[in-house]
C-alpha cells in the first residue's frame, strides 16, 4: 500500500473515532507527538511524587498520613501506566527517563514551586490534581487508543486526590486563625502556577493545532484554562478563600469569568529550568536513579543466572 | 494491672507498625526501580493501617484519647516499638534485610495472637496477616536476589547483616507487659517464635547464597553509654527523636487544631 493509501485510512479512522491501536500505521509526526505528550506526562507524574512526598513524613494525622502516602503512590502508578503507553509506539522507558535525567525531555511546571506548608498538600489535590483533570478528561476520547485506556484509569484516581485537597483546605478553613490562614496562603502562591498548567495562549501554542486535527487534543488550551477558572472560583468561596486575582470578575455578557493577565515571563522561566526548584527536583530523580543503579543491576544479574539454572544444559 | 499491661501491649503493636510503616515510607518517590517504590509505599501504607487499627483500640481501652493523640502527642521515652524499626533505612540491602528480619518476626507472631483471647488483637492480628505474609514474600525475594545478585549487591547485604544482627535480639527478649499478656493468653509468648523466625532466616540465606548468622539472634542489648537500650521499654536511639520532630511537627506546633 502507498503511504497515501495508508495515510487516508488512517485520516478515515479518525473521522469515524477510531481508536488508532498501536500495531496501525501513522504518520511519523503524529507519532513523535504523542511520544512527547506521553512521556511528558509520564515524567510529571514521578517528579510530581516529590513536592507532595516531602509531606508524608510531616502528614499531621493517621488518616492524613495514610492518604497522602496513597496519592503519592497512584501518581507512581500514573507514571507507570504512561510510561507503558509510550512503549507501545516503540520507546523504551529507559530512554524515556534518559530524556528526563538529561534534561531533553520536559515535566509539568508546577512541580518546580516548592511545599512550604501543609497546606500546600491541601491545594496541590485542589488545583494542581483539578487542573490535571481538566487536561486530562478530555484525554480518555483521545485519538490513541493505549492512551486514552490509561487516561480512564488515571482520570478516576485524579478525581480523588483533587476532594482530598479540597477535603484539606476545608477543614483548614474551618480551623484556626493560623490555619485559615495557611489555606490563603497556600492559594496566594499556586493560583497561578496552577493557571500556567494549561499551557501557553493558543496563539501562542505551537502544537495545539495539529494536535486537534489529529483529535489527539479536545479543546484548546484556553477553552480548558477558562473551564478551570470558572469551576474553581466558585469552590473558593465555599472555602471563602479570596483568589488573588484583582481582575477576576463575572462577565454575564460571555457567561464566564474574566480573568486576569498570566506572567508569561515567569512561565518561560520555569520552563528554561529557572523555577525555584528545578535543579532541586533534577536532583533528586537523579540521585534515586544513579544510588538505584546497583539494585537494578542486582536484579539483572539474578534473573539471569535465574534463567540459566533453568535451562538445561545440553549434554 | 491488666488492663495496663493490655494497653502497653497494644501500643507496643501498634508503634512497631507506625514506625517501621513511617521510615519504609521515606522511600516514596525515591525508590530505585518505579515498580519497587510502588511495592514498599504499598508495605508502607498496610502498616501504617495496622498501627491505626492498634491505636484506635488502645484508644478506646484508655479512654478519652484518639489515635492521634496516642501518635502524635507521645514522648520518645513513651513509644514501645523495637529498635529494629527506628533504625534509617540506610540503602536498599539494609532496608530490604530490616523488613525481612520484621515481617518474619510479625508473620509468626500474627499467626500465634490469631489465638488470643482478646477478640480485638484477635482480629486485628488476622487482618493484618495477609499483609504480612506479602511483605516477608516480597522482602525474602529482594535478599535471595540482592544475595545471590552481583558481588556488590552481596557485600552490600553482608554489610547490611552486620549492622542489623545486634537488633534481632531484642524482639525475643520480652518486656513485662509482653509476658504478663502471654501468661493471660491476650499475648503471645515470644519464646515461641524464635526457633521460627531463626529457621525462617536461616532457608531464606541459603537460598541466598549467603552465609547463615552466626548464632541465635543477639539476646543482649546494646550499650549506649551506661543505658541499656530497650525500645519495648522506651529506652530508644536518638533515631526515635528524629523521627518524632518530623512526624508530630504539626500537632505540636499548633496544639488542639483539627487537620
Ligand atoms: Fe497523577
Ligand atoms: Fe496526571
Ligand atoms: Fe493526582
Amino acid at each position: 500500500m502507498s503511504v497515501q493509501e495508508l495515510e487516508t485510512i488512517f485520516d478515515n479512522k479518525l473521522e469515524r473515532e477510531i481508536r488508532i491501536e498501536p500495531k496501525d500505521w501513522m504518520p511519523d509526526n503524529y507519532r513523535k507527538n504523542l511520544i512527547r505528550m506521553i512521556s511528558q506526562h509520564a515524567h510529571s507524574e514521578i517528579v510530581g511524587m516529590l513536592p507532595e512526598g516531602n509531606w508524608i513524613t510531616r502528614a499531621p494525622s493517621l488518616r492524613r498520613k495514610a492518604t497522602l502516602l496513597a496519592k503519592v503512590q497512584d501518581e507512581a502508578g500514573h507514571g507507570l501506566y504512561l510510561y507503558a503507553a509510550a512503549e507501545t509506539m516503540g520507546i523504551s522507558r529507559e530512554e524515556m527517563i534518559d530524556q528526563l535525567l538529561t534534561g531533553k525531555a520536559k515535566y509539568s511546571s508546577i512541580f518546580n514551586y516548592p511545599t512550604l506548608t501543609w497546606a500546600d498538600i491541601g491545594a496541590i489535590g485542589w488545583l494542581v490534581d483539578g487542573a490535571a483533570i481538566m487536561n486530562q478528561v478530555p484525554l480518555c476520547r483521545t485519538s490513541y487508543g493505549p492512551y486514552a485506556r490509561a487516561m480512564i484509569r488515571v482520570c478516576k484516581e485524579e478525581s480523588f486526590h483533587q476532594r482530598q485537597g479540597f477535603e484539606i483546605l476545608l477543614t483548614l478553613c474551618r480551623g484556626s486563625k493560623e490555619q485559615k490562614d495557611m489555606a490563603q496562603d497556600a492559594l496566594n502562591r499556586w493560583w497561578w502556577p496552577s493557571l500556567m498548567m494549561f499551557g501557553p495562549n493558543d496563539d501562542n501554542s505551537p502544537h495545539t493545532a495539529q494536535s486537534m486535527k489529529w483529535k489527539i487534543k479536545r479543546f484548546t488550551n484556553d477553552e480548558l484554562r477558562q473551564k478551570f477558572v470558572d469551576i474553581c472560583t466558585e469552590q473558593a468561596k465555599v472555602l471563602g478563600l479570596a483568589i488573588p486575582d484583582k481582575d477576576l470578575k463575572w462577565n454575564e455578557e460571555k457567561m464566564h469569568y474574566d480573568f486576569g493577565e498570566i506572567n508569561w515571563e515567569e512561565f518561560n522561566n520555569v520552563v528554561n529550568g529557572n523555577g525555584p526548584c528545578n535543579k532541586e527536583r533534577m536532583a533528586a530523580r537523579i540521585k534515586a536513579h544513579e544510588e538505584g543503579a546497583w539494585v537494578r543491576e542486582a536484579a539483572l544479574a539474578y534473573s539471569e543466572k535465574k534463567k540459566q539454572r533453568q535451562t538445561p544444559t545440553a549434554a | 494491672m491488666m488492663q495496663d499491661s493490655l494497653i502497653d501491649y497494644t501500643l507496643h503493636l501498634a508503634d512497631n507498625s507506625l514506625i517501621m510503616g513511617h521510615r519504609l515510607s521515606e522511600w516514596t518517590g525515591h525508590g530505585p526501580i518505579l515498580e519497587q517504590d510502588i511495592a514498599i509505599s504499598n508495605i508502607a501504607l498496610d502498616l501504617i493501617g495496622q498501627s491505626r487499627n492498634f491505636y484506635q483500640y488502645a484508644a478506646q481501652l484508655k479512654g478519652g484519647v484518639t489515635e492521634d493523640d496516642l501518635a502524635y502527642l507521645r514522648d520518645a521515652t513513651e513509644f514501645k516499638n523495637m529498635l529494629l524499626a527506628e533504625l534509617p533505612n540506610g540503602d536498599w540491602a539494609k532496608t530490604i534485610l530490616k523488613l525481612f528480619f520484621f515481617s518474619t518476626y510479625q508473620y509468626y507472631l500474627y499467626q500465634k495472637l490469631i489465638g488470643s483471647t482478646d477478640t480485638q488483637l484477635s482480629a486485628i492480628a488476622e487482618k493484618s496477616l495477609k499483609e504480612v505474609t506479602y511483605h516477608l514474600r516480597w522482602s525474602s525475594e529482594w535478599v535471595i536476589r540482592l544475595g545471590d545478585g552481583t558481588e556488590e549487591s552481596k557485600k552490600r547485604i553482608e554489610k547490611a547483616l552486620e549492622e542489623l544482627w545486634d537488633y534481632t535480639g531484642e524482639m525475643f527478649l520480652p518486656s513485662e507487659y509482653e509476658s504478663e499478656c502471654a501468661k493471660n493468653k491476650i499475648g503471645v509468648d515470644l519464646g515461641f517464635l524464635k526457633e521460627d523466625w531463626m529457621n525462617k532466616v536461616i532457608q531464606i540465606f541459603a537460598e541466598a547464597t549467603l552465609p547463615s548468622p552466626k548464632g541465635e539472634p543477639v539476646p543482649t542489648l546494646r550499650e549506649g553509654q551506661g543505658v541499656r537500650l530497650n525500645g519495648k521499654e522506651g529506652k530508644h536511639t536518638e533515631h526515635l527523636q528524629e523521627i518524632l520532630n518530623d512526624m508530630q511537627y504539626l500537632q505540636r506546633t499548633y496544639p488542639g487544631c483539627e487537620w
